[in-house]
């Protein structure tokens, strides 16, 4: 298969891909989260299997690798086609009874199916956590197979830009992603037609070439979003980029990855490499004159380079040290000219948004904050994946019902959003303490109160931000009675300030106090005056700092000040840690009446300061004892607890 | 396991002499040698034209590249948000006392490299270590033990 030439020669591509005849399909999902299962081995297996039975030849199933199909908490995850039927947990082990159960048979394995509450589904449709949610953007990923662009057309791939070539001028491609409302899913939410439409203009006054870029960088160290779609559907992001370029007349994207993924670099190169060879990038794009190609940067370890100042400096090969706006990245970005830089995420939505109309796309979601949104939602939450949802769901429909809610006996206590520039939303309704008023005094902004409770708190950008927190990138992580506030704001501030550049003093002193201070509260030190204190601390860096990292870095622990104000003042005042996570502030204890004296944990214990007979019950040695927690670990019968 | 490593003049020539692809080229040794040495960073200077100091500069600020020869092992605990909840840091600290190296450093033996990452996409499985191209999801201080030994004594 050559160029395609023309838009005809595409369409009777596609015909003939969509006319191949109907072959069994085999999903195997090969996400991050399935791998960490063994994905590999049950594709393998699959393989293997099905090519020692050779009576299927005729009807050879088609094995496909696919992208995040978002229930990860399930892995592996096997979808067949056509009997819709959905596997979970699938072993390697499992493989030999699905080829001649299923594929030969027709008959279900029952025990593969996803059961809960007693309750078993067939198909993945069915199931709780796919209920709910309203893929757009996720659509494909787990459907298609990343690596075959054919799949892709197969699922209507490049239709909008054909759409966008031939049936719409560059003005209404700008207008039709203005009215549908579309806004950055990179962390900001600022308007994308706004931004397409400034980097025209500019151009207009200063012409030579402009750029496009697509931030790929995922720096939030819990969000795996950005990766789904590039590994999952990296064609939808090449394509929401030609449709980008053709609108504001760029030759050359550049889609910035980060570090850490491998698997999607590879991905994209593949895919962009497909889309040349059939002239879908490159020189006079399928025969109209419009030429385009992206290169991609693999980013090199720095939370801070997805920043997009930085993220420029990168691609230009230099220290990615944000630098001061204006001029913005729409009047001089990349070597000086007007640069478009979105979110892997926002550049998908885009061919959704050329193929089904603005207004299509504006009816999904809520008025300031439309279309879809995918989340991670990770942690104490049952059911954990990747979630896409409408904006303006609640965030009980979230984490109750998709997610199934917090696991165990423990405690819905909160969630995090946007990461490390976010928030922690506590579950309860909380009235403001009068000392919320003095923070107040103190310069905390008339934001962040807790509006209603979090379960009918609406998932959209202003919400959120009313609320304290951010929407973010899609984080969403869930906490428990058994997670401190205080060591996940410490965490969050010991990130930023391993990753702040350094180059300006707010940040880089700033985010070093206010740690002293957590370290000190994380140790029972402190006074309560100091709480305040470090809230004042917290608003100079929002004030003072230079980029975003510096100026949104306070948030975690501004809110969970808000919020849990209670919290801080156990640590401080009464020197424990409610949540039993402080390592100062607590001790492992073995409960006498559990212990079988099966000497596990004196074995193991890295101080040898655990002491017992065999089959009697042990004792720790509280002065030697460091809380590293390896007797807890591996302990079988949780005799070992933390008080 | 050991394949012909790629030539550096071949690595070099896949890109134009160009300041912008400093970066690429850092990389693209970095993942061929795992490591850049000092001869290598010149030829890269000398090879996109930008000063030692410059290249230095870009090689220190990101966490990707190392100027130091890696284990054979890299061991990766991920101590993203949703690990850090689950004990990430206390499979980092056993680890850091079973090989007797700080999280960045490489055993004198050159057999391990001790690196933390901030999340491999696998959250749900959390707490999740890599060792080499392998996940660990769901791990333990028991069952990370366990890898490394397997590891260690493994097929190379
Ligand atoms: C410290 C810092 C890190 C950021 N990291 C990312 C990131 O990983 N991915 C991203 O898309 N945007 C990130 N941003 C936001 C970008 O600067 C930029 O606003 C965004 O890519 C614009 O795309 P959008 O309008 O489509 O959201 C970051 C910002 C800051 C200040
Ligand atoms: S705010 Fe922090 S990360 Fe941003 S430029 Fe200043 S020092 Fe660097
Ligand atoms: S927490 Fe660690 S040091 Fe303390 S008793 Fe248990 S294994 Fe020993
Ligand atoms: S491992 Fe558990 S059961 Fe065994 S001796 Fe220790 S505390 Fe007792
Ligand atoms: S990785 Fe398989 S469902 Fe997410
Ligand atoms: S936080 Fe460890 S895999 Fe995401």
């Amino acid at each position: 298969m050559g160029k395609l030439k023309s838009v005809a020669e595409l369409e009777s591509l596609r015909a003939q891909v969509l006319a191949a005849p109907d072959r069994p399909v085999v999903r195997v999902c090969l996400g991050p989260g399935c791998l960490a299962q063994g994905a590999d081995k049950v594709s393998r297996a699959f393989k293997a299997a099905i090519q020692e039975r050779n009576i299927l030849a005729d009807v050879q199933p088609l094995i496909k690798e696919t992208g995040c199909h978002g229930f990860c908490s399930q892995g592996t995850l096997v979808n067949l086609y056509p009997s819709d039927l959905f596997y979970v947990q699938v072993k390697p082990a499992d493989v030999p009874e699905i080829v001649d159960q299923t594929l030969r048979e027709g008959k279900v394995v029952e025990r593969l199916l996803y059961a809960d509450n007693g309750a078993r589904y067939r198909s993945a449709a069915e199931v709780p956590f796919y209920k709910l949610q309203h893929k757009v953007i996720l659509k494909n990923v787990g459907l298609i197979d990343p690596l075959d662009i054919e799949d892709a057309l197969k699922a209507g791939a490049y239709r909008s830009l054909v759409k966008a070539l031939t049936q719409k001028t560059t003005d209404q491609i700008i207008d039709t992603v203005t009215i549908a409302g579309l806004r950055g899913r990179g962390g900001g939410g600022f308007p994308t037609g706004f931004k397409w439409r400034k980097v025209v203009e500019n151009a207009r006054e200063n012409p030579g070439p402009v750029f496009i870029v697509a931030n790929g960088d995922e720096g939030d160290p819990g969000a795996f979003m950005d990766r789904a779609i590039m590994e999952g559907d990296p064609h939808a992001v090449l394509e929401g980029m030609a449709i980008g370029a053709r609108a504001m007349g760029a030759e050359q994207g550049y889609l910035y990855v980060r570090a850490e993924y491998p698997f999607a670099v590879r991905t994209l190169n593949i895919a962009i490499e497909q889309a040349r060879a059939l002239g879908l990038l490159g020189q006079d794009i399928l025969g109209t004159g419009f030429n385009f190609d992206v290169q991609i940067n693999r980013g090199a370890g720095a939370f801070v380079c997805g920043e997009e100042t930085a993220l420029l400096a990168s691609i230009e090969g230099r220290v990615g040290e944000p630098v001061t706006r204006p001029p913005y990245p729409v009047e001089q970005g990349l070597w000086d000219r007007p640069t478009v830089i979105n979110n892997v995420e926002t550049w998908a939505n885009v061919p959704h948004i050329i193929d089904h109309g603005a207004q299509w796309y504006a009816g999904v979601g809520v008025p300031h904050s439309t279309g879809t949104k995918i989340f991670s939602l990770v942690g104490k939450v049952k059911n954990s994946g990747l979630v896409e949802v409408p904006m303006g769901i609640t965030l009980g429909a979230i984490v109750e019902e998709i997610g199934g809610g917090v696991p165990g006996k423990e405690r819905f206590k909160a969630v995090q959003t946007g990461g490390p520039s976010g928030g922690i939303i506590p579950y309860e309704f909380k009235e403001l303490p009068p000392e919320d008023l003095k923070l107040d005094k103190v310069g905390l902004q008339p934001r962040g109160f807790m509006p209603m409770e979090l379960k009918n708190l609406p998932v959209d950008f202003d919400s959120l931000a009313q609320a304290g927190s951010i929407m973010g990138s899609g984080g969403m992580i869930v906490m428990d009675d058994r997670d401190c506030v205080v060591d996940v704001a410490r965490y969050f501030l010991r990130f930023l300030e391993e990753e702040s550049c350094g180059k300006c003093l707010p940040c880089r002193l700033g985010l070093k106090g206010m740690q002293e201070f957590l370290n000190n509260f994380s140790q029972g030190k402190g006074a309560p005056a100091d709480i305040d204190a470090l809230a004042s601390l917290g608003m100079a860096l929002v004030d003072g700092s230079l980029c975003g990292l510096g100026r949104t870095a306070p948030n975690p622990v501004l809110t969970s000040i808000r919020y849990f104000r209670d919290e801080y003042l156990a640590h401080i005042v009464d020197h424990k840690c409610p949540a039993g996570v402080c390592r100062d502030l607590i001790t492992y204890r073995i409960d006498a009446d559990i212990c079988n004296g099966c000497t596990l944990c004196a074995k193991n214990c890295p101080q040898a300061c655990i002491a017992g007979a065999n089959k009697e019950p042990h004792t720790i040695d509280q002065d030697a004892c460091i809380r590293c927690g390896v007797c807890m670990d591996v302990c079988p019968v949780d005799a070992v607890v933390v008080a | 396991m050991q394949t012909a490593r790629q030539d550096i003049d071949t690595i070099l020539e896949r890109y134009p002499r160009h300041p912008q692809h400093l970066i690429n080229l850092l990389q693209d040794v970095q993942a061929e040698y795992s490591y850049i040495s000092p001869e290598h960073l010149t030829l890269i200077c000398d090879h996109v034209g930008v000063p030692v100091t410059q290249a230095w500069s870009v090689a220190t600020f990101y966490k990707s590249f190392s100027l130091e020869p890696r284990g054979e092992h890299e061991i990766k605990v991920c101590l993203g948000t949703t690990c850090h909840l689950k004990g990430g840091q206390r499979l980092a600290e056993a680890c850091e006392r079973n090989l007797g190296v700080a999280r960045g450093q490489t055993t004198a033996d050159l057999r391990f490299t001790l690196d933390t990452v901030n999340c491999l996409g696998s959250c749900a499985l959390a707490p999740v270590v890599m060792i080499d191209n392998d996940y660990l999801g769901r791990a333990t201080i028991r069952n990370l033990k366990k890898r490394l030994d397997e590891s260690d004594d493994g097929s190379d």
